[in-house]
């Protein structure tokens, strides 16, 4: 019966008591929205390489190499040279291996040489292999596969020609060996969606004619001629690895640190994420905190509007402790009547957070390769929510407290 | 003895601060099945004898005692149950919560008086009867209280305070916001009900022209002294 009249008198001051819900709803689903996100982008991050066991590069920092060779973020500060590369390639332990050499661009993307195996071992998503939305994996030495944000932005159809700039950001293009589109790849939400990908032997073919970062002067080589030489690659910048059995991986990955004939460096890219999240989690934090903040802004403005309705409140007050209701009576209807706020705002917030999930689910996948799984809530989610509730029955202790007081001074008679 | 409902003796009680306000009650009775009239002009120290009476303040000397019972010895708590045991309180308006219905105003003592919900057998039987005694019209129970005339809600407040028979029925001025007509009929059904029930009533009030109807009219300034220090 209490508990009836607590929700009887909540439904009496139906616009403020809204309002409040209302408050409490929005900072919840903000809340639970930038966990969502924040999630959602680790998960994207960790989604962008899957399967590849180790990833092998010139020695420097595990998140440096982890973001150069991935997320073609940085570059590399050495390469590796290809007879490092195949005798870890010719390791027993060694499944496949896939070599990567970056540092060209075309336009605002760049440009990553690798080989077929790049096809079928790169995996993202928890297992998913690129595929072609239109033409073929490239096959001639001058074909390219670009990715979907290439083919987007550039507006590029298949057998459009592409021409390498030497270099990142860089104005001297290699525009005697163009290159022909030949594959536009599907969507992944990966930095692959802002690559293009040509043969390791392609990006050895198009600095034939150079020598220490300049053209050489004279003639270019033809075509033709190029076809005809050993295009064997002196280095690679990087190279994916998966192994036979994962209990190889850490063996192999020291064997690699400790390779004797030149300093390399193998990490696990899981590991080398939990790195970079260490470093990007002060910013992740700091986004968290704001909208905790949001929260106990609600929380403030309830207890705000309980405090208000007290003075209006002190004659049903008195007819409660008339009845014979304790002043403890008073204080934990009030606290009651918060927590009954708190928890409509609370579950109003998640059912906000799963109609906004709904709307931005299609958009932030397609804008930002972001992709927000709509699930059951988690455990966690549910930890948020009954923290909510909690908290507001604290706040909520600040006026419950002074109407405690109140009805203790007033007794049954109020003195108007 | 024994058949006192209310005894006051020797009481003193001065209100903490507030312009220093100080009653002293030599001597009050109140029989069982007696209605007594207790006149006073307002600042005669009637709210802060019913306070004491009603156990929401402590007497600083003396002794109160409700239905044979020392309020003295009682905490707080055990006061405020003790209040929702024995005494059923009517003000002078504004006596239901707005928000409830009829029904939850009348029983809402009975949350707080397990014993008296014992007495009261049928709760809700009750409830519907002693709103069919009161001339209230039927099937009013899921009604919201502030739907009420303001005649209407006087008598649930009745209702409340005689569900479960408490033996004390302390009404502060329960005509004062009835036009004359209302209020006959009111005192008409009040004094019906409590001879029913054989429930003792103590009514505050400043009309004298209500006394004819009580076994007793007693002034406030002839029990009690009243000291109001300067401000």
């Amino acid at each position: 019966m209490i508990m009836r009249l607590a929700l009887a008198s909540l439904l009496a001051r139906a616009l403020t008591v809204a309002m409040t819900i209302l408050a409490i709803a929005l900072s919840v689903a903000l809340f639970l929205g930038v966990e969502k996100v924040r999630t959602g982008a680790k998960a994207s991050f960790a989604d962008t390489i899957s399967g590849t066991d180790l990833i092998v590069g010139a020695r420097s920092g595990s998140v440096q190499l982890l973001l150069y060779s991935v997320f073609r973020i940085g570059n590399a500060t050495n390469n590796v040279t290809w007879e490092s590369y195949q005798d870890i390639a010719a390791r027993p332990d060694v499944d496949w291996i896939v070599p990567i050499s970056l540092g060209d661009s075309h336009r605002q993307f760049r440009v990553m040489g690798t080989t077929r195996a790049f096809f079928e071992h790169y995996k993202y998503r928890q297992g998913r292999s690129l595929d072609v939305s239109a033409g073929d994996i490239p096959d001639d030495l001058f074909d390219a596969a670009i990715g979907a944000d290439v083919a987007a932005t550039l507006s590029y159809e298949i057998d459009d020609p592409i021409i390498v700039a030497h270099g990142l950001a860089s104005f001297t293009e290699h525009k005697d060996q163009p290159f022909r589109v030949s594959g536009i790849l599907e969507k992944t939400g990966t930095p692959v969606d802002r690559t293009v990908i040509v043969s390791l032997e392609a990006i050895e073919a198009i600095h034939v004619d150079w020598q220490g970062g300049a053209q050489k002067p004279g003639q270019p080589t033809p075509v033709e001629a190029i076809r005809a030489m050993d295009l064997t690659p002196r280095a690679i910048t990087a190279a994916l690895i998966g192994v036979e059995s994962p209990l190889q991986t850490f063996a192999l990955q020291r064997a690699i640190n400790e390779y004797p004939q030149e300093p390399l460096l193998a990490i696990l890219p899981g590991v080398a994420l939990q790195e970079l999240w260490g470093i990007v989690g002060i910013a992740e934090t700091a986004l968290l905190a704001v909208s905790a903040m949001v929260v106990i802004t609600a929380l403030i403005g309830m207890m705000a509007t309980i405090f208000s309705s007290l003075s209006e409140r002190r004659r049903e007050m008195a007819i409660f402790r008339a009845m014979g209701a304790r002043p403890v009576t008073i204080l934990a209807l009030l606290v009651l009547e918060a927590m009954v706020m708190a928890a409509v705002g609370a579950l109003l917030g998640l059912a906000l957070l799963y109609i906004g999930l709904m709307v931005a689910q299609p958009l932030a996948d397609s804008a930002f390769g972001l992709w927000l799984p709509i699930e059951a809530p988690t455990l966690r989610e549910f930890q948020v929510l009954i923290t909510v509730v909690f908290a507001g029955a604290i706040v909520s202790l600040v006026p419950a407290l002074r109407a405690y007081r109140m009805s203790v001074a007033d007794g049954m008679m109020v003195r108007t | 003895m024994t058949d006192l409902v209310l005894e006051l003796s020797d009481v003193r009680y001065k209100w903490p601060g507030r312009g220093a306000f100080s009653l002293a009650v030599p001597r009050l009775c109140v029989s069982q099945g007696e209605t007594v009239l207790l006149l006073g002009e307002s600042g005669s120290g009637k709210s802060t004898l019913l306070s004491l009476i009603c156990g929401t303040v402590l007497p600083d000397q003396g002794d109160l005692h409700v239905a044979g019972c020392s309020l003295k010895g009682l905490s707080g708590a055990a006061r405020d149950r003790f209040r929702a045991e024995q005494i059923g309180v009517i003000f002078q308006q504004f006596n239901l919560l707005p928000f409830g219905t009829v029904s939850d105003n009348i029983l809402l003592p009975l949350r707080f008086a397990p014993r008296r919900r014992k007495r009261a057998g049928n709760a809700g039987a009750a409830a519907e009867k002693l709103c069919s005694d009161l001339g209230l019209p039927p099937g009013l129970g899921r009604t919201k209280a502030n739907t009420l005339s303001v005649g209407q809600q006087q008598r649930v407040a009745v209702a409340r305070a005689l569900i479960g028979q408490p033996p004390l029925i302390i009404a502060d001025e329960p005509t004062s916001a009835l036009d004359a007509n209302s209020q006959a009929a009111f005192m008409d059904l009040l004094f019906q009900q409590v001879a029913h029930y054989g429930t003792s009533l103590l009514m505050v009030s400043h009309d004298a022209r209500l006394g004819d109807r009580f076994d007793r009219v007693v002034h406030m300034d002839e029990i009690a002294q009243v000291e109001r220090a300067a401000a």
